[in-house]
């Protein structure tokens, strides 16, 4: 039934000419997004990313090494390898997959096969490729732990400074810029110079196995390292301290640690856990930069580094032995710069698009 | 922008106060006097040296002491060899600033252009290829990458000779100090060229019909330079803590072969007079990249 147009130039519509949608056609038009957590949907772009998931694989199968290698491979990073019971000395700087002289005739009169030197030998006859093994297990824990420290200390400070903001914040942070404005790589070696020889006669048992050039990398890191990340938590918790919903659940009465256990610290914790990941490969950087130096960990225990160190002297007849620990500290470091780079990507809301 | 000149000015020579105090402090911490090696010193003759030195004062008074010297450019005399200290450090620092200065130099100039390449060429080949290598050199550590090429260059191919001090080739260590910085500069130039590409004066300029290469040189990557700006202060830090690996490498009679000398030799004046030096030199560039900074950049506040 047509409706008569009050005027003749209305819009009015006329209703009779529309028909209605049917339940498929209305469905066409739901293109609501199935609900997701922000982690979940972080992840999910984490995982898109090709170069990310191949870090991450090379990180676990890294970590499977180190965990697996051990059990299987029957030698010793700090022993010199025996060949029935014996200390065999023919098994200097073997290259990989050679068997020494010893271990030769022992397997032509027993018929018992041997287990392969992965990556030869090194020039005191220990297995390289389990002495490798070892040394990116110290490297990556010392990544590891100096980070962590890094974090707590970091984030503390941070969100003391950000947080209470005025004079507190005004002084807090002027110790940041002096600490940052300090040459951290000559520092650190002074330090572990000085402590090196402080430390040198202590008993102390965690001194005894670190070494005290380790135990001088994580001082250094805990008085120094941490002021990237103490800047970048305090930016952070500024700028969400005056978003309205902090104000509201003030005005609501909510209490200062409430609002930072469930306001503050869910929203900056993407931006920390991106730092840290971006912390591990500076730190084994550092680590391996002391070790060549010759300021690394305690002599029979390898670390990356070190090996590349050791490896200098006969780089002329044995070039393996300096490019199995090298190649290995690039491939850690590329894997966690690359998976840092996508943890920013996935879960930075500033960088999505 | 006077304020915050004096700001910085006052925040820099705090630093360096600060590294003093603490490299004065950490080396009076080390256990042994100077002179316990020496066998057969008798009392007399020690408390004539203890003197000689300022030993016998306390520390406090010791500290002002050093610092009035060094005021005066005085580092003292190593315990090693007994020369100058301050003479030994002019001399190695001339070595290191030449290389250091030709690193930083070609990694500006490559970097820039690189970054450039990479990003006017967006996503196709010639930005792959550069970002491939400029990753894998942010991954190597200096002193792999510098074993590496003499490993290569010296040993294998034979194509440049081994450091020989009566004739000079840096362009090994040249090549192993300006890798991470190149790569590094490139990045970052990569990363402000596309935000300046982006910009709408840009495509302002475009529109008013200026030259596609106009529109580059003088409206985009003018612009883009800006963050490398403020690079260049820890570039030139970190040339001077690689250059501790890199004339090791290719043993360099520099400041970086004396620091780790002086450290293996526990010699303490010297590893104090060049910590106290390289520290300075870095506060001081930091401090000139960051005023630079400002005085290029119109846009940046001054507080």
């Amino acid at each position: 039934m047509e409706i008569p147009k009050k005027n003749a130039l209305s819009l009015q519509i006329d209703v009779s000419k529309f028909e209605k949608a049917t339940d498929e056609e209305k469905r066409q038009q739901d293109v609501m997004s199935e609900s997701t957590t922000f982690f979940r949907d972080g992840m999910r772009k984490l995982m898109k990313n090709p170069l990310a998931v191949g870090s991450l694989i090379v990180l676990i199968l890294v970590i499977l090494t180190i965990i697996i290698a051990p059990v299987v491979v029957p030698y010793s990073y700090s022993d010199i390898i025996k060949v029935n019971g014996r200390r065999d000395k023919t098994a200097k700087n073997l290259s990989a997959f050679e068997y020494s002289k010893n271990e030769q005739k022992y397997m032509d009169k027993t018929g018992e096969k041997l287990f392969p030197h992965i990556m030869g030998t090194d020039s005191q006859c220990r297995d390289y490729f389990i002495r490798v093994v070892e040394g990116t297990k110290i490297s990556l824990v010392v990544g590891l732990f100096a980070s962590i420290l890094v974090l707590i200390i970091g984030v503390i400070y941070g969100s003391i400074s950000g947080y209470l903001g005025g004079r507190v914040d005004l002084v807090m942070m002027r110790i940041v810029d002096i600490i940052y404005s300090l040459p951290d790589m000559l520092i650190i070696i002074l330090l572990s110079v000085v402590l090196n020889e402080t430390m040198a006669g202590s008993q102390n048992p965690i001194i005894q196995t670190l070494g005290t050039n380790m135990v001088s990398i994580f001082v250094v890191f805990g008085l120094l390292y941490w002021v990237g990340m103490a800047r970048l938590v305090r930016g952070e918790i500024l700028k969400i301290k005056n978003n309205e919903y902090i104000l509201a659940a003030k005005a609501v009465g909510a209490g200062s640690g409430r609002i930072i256990r469930t306001h503050i610290i869910p929203n900056c914790i993407s931006v920390i856990i991106i730092t840290t990941a971006l912390q591990i490969p500076s730190a084994i950087f550092t680590e391996s930069f002391l070790s060549f130096v010759g300021m690394g960990v305690k002599a029979p225990m390898p670390s990356l580094g070190s090996l590349a160190n050791a490896a200098r002297e006969g780089l002329q007849s044995y070039p393996m032995q300096l490019v199995f620990p090298a190649v290995t500290i690039v491939l850690i470091v590329l894997a966690f710069n690359l998976l840092g780079d996508g943890l920013r990507d996935a879960f930075d809301p500033k960088l999505r698009r | 922008m006077s304020k915050y000149l004096v700001k910085r000015i006052l925040l820099a020579i705090l630093s360096v106060f600060i590294i003093c105090l603490i490299t004065f402090f950490a080396m009076n911490a080390v256990p042994g006097g100077p002179f316990n090696s020496e066998k057969a010193t008798s009392e007399a003759v020690r408390a004539v040296l203890m003197e000689r030195f300022n030993l016998d004062k306390p520390v406090w008074q010791q500290f002002l002491i050093y610092m009035r010297n060094l005021l005066h450019g005085d580092f003292g005399i190593s315990l090693k060899t007994g020369r100058d200290i301050s003479s030994t450090l002019w001399s190695c620092f001339k070595v290191s600033a030449f290389i250091g200065g030709i690193a930083a130099f070609f990694a500006v100039i490559i970097g820039v252009i690189l970054g450039a390449i990479a990003a006017l060429f967006r996503n196709k080949w010639p930005d792959r290829v550069i970002i491939f290598f400029t990753t894998l050199f942010t991954a190597m550590p200096s002193f792999v990458f510098a074993t590496l090429l003499l490993l290569v260059f010296c040993i294998q191919l034979r194509v440049l000779p081994v450091w020989n001090p009566s004739d000079p080739n840096y362009t090994l260590p040249v090549i192993a100090l300006a890798a991470y910085p190149t790569a590094y500069v490139t990045r970052l130039t990569k990363t402000s060229m596309l935000d300046s590409l982006g910009q709408d004066y840009i495509r302002t300029a475009r529109s008013k019909g200026v030259s596609t290469i106009k529109v580059i040189f003088k409206h985009a990557l003018r612009n883009a330079l800006i963050p490398v700006i403020t690079y260049v202060g820890p570039m030139l830090a970190y040339i001077l803590t690689g250059s501790l690996v890199v004339e090791n490498i290719f043993s360099i009679g520099g400041l970086g072969k004396q620091f780790v000398q002086s450290i293996t030799n526990r010699d303490y004046p010297l590893i104090m007079a060049t910590t106290i030096f390289l520290a300075i030199i870095m506060v001081l560039m930091n401090l000139l990249s960051d005023i630079l900074y400002k005085v290029v950049d119109p846009r940046i506040k001054l507080d």
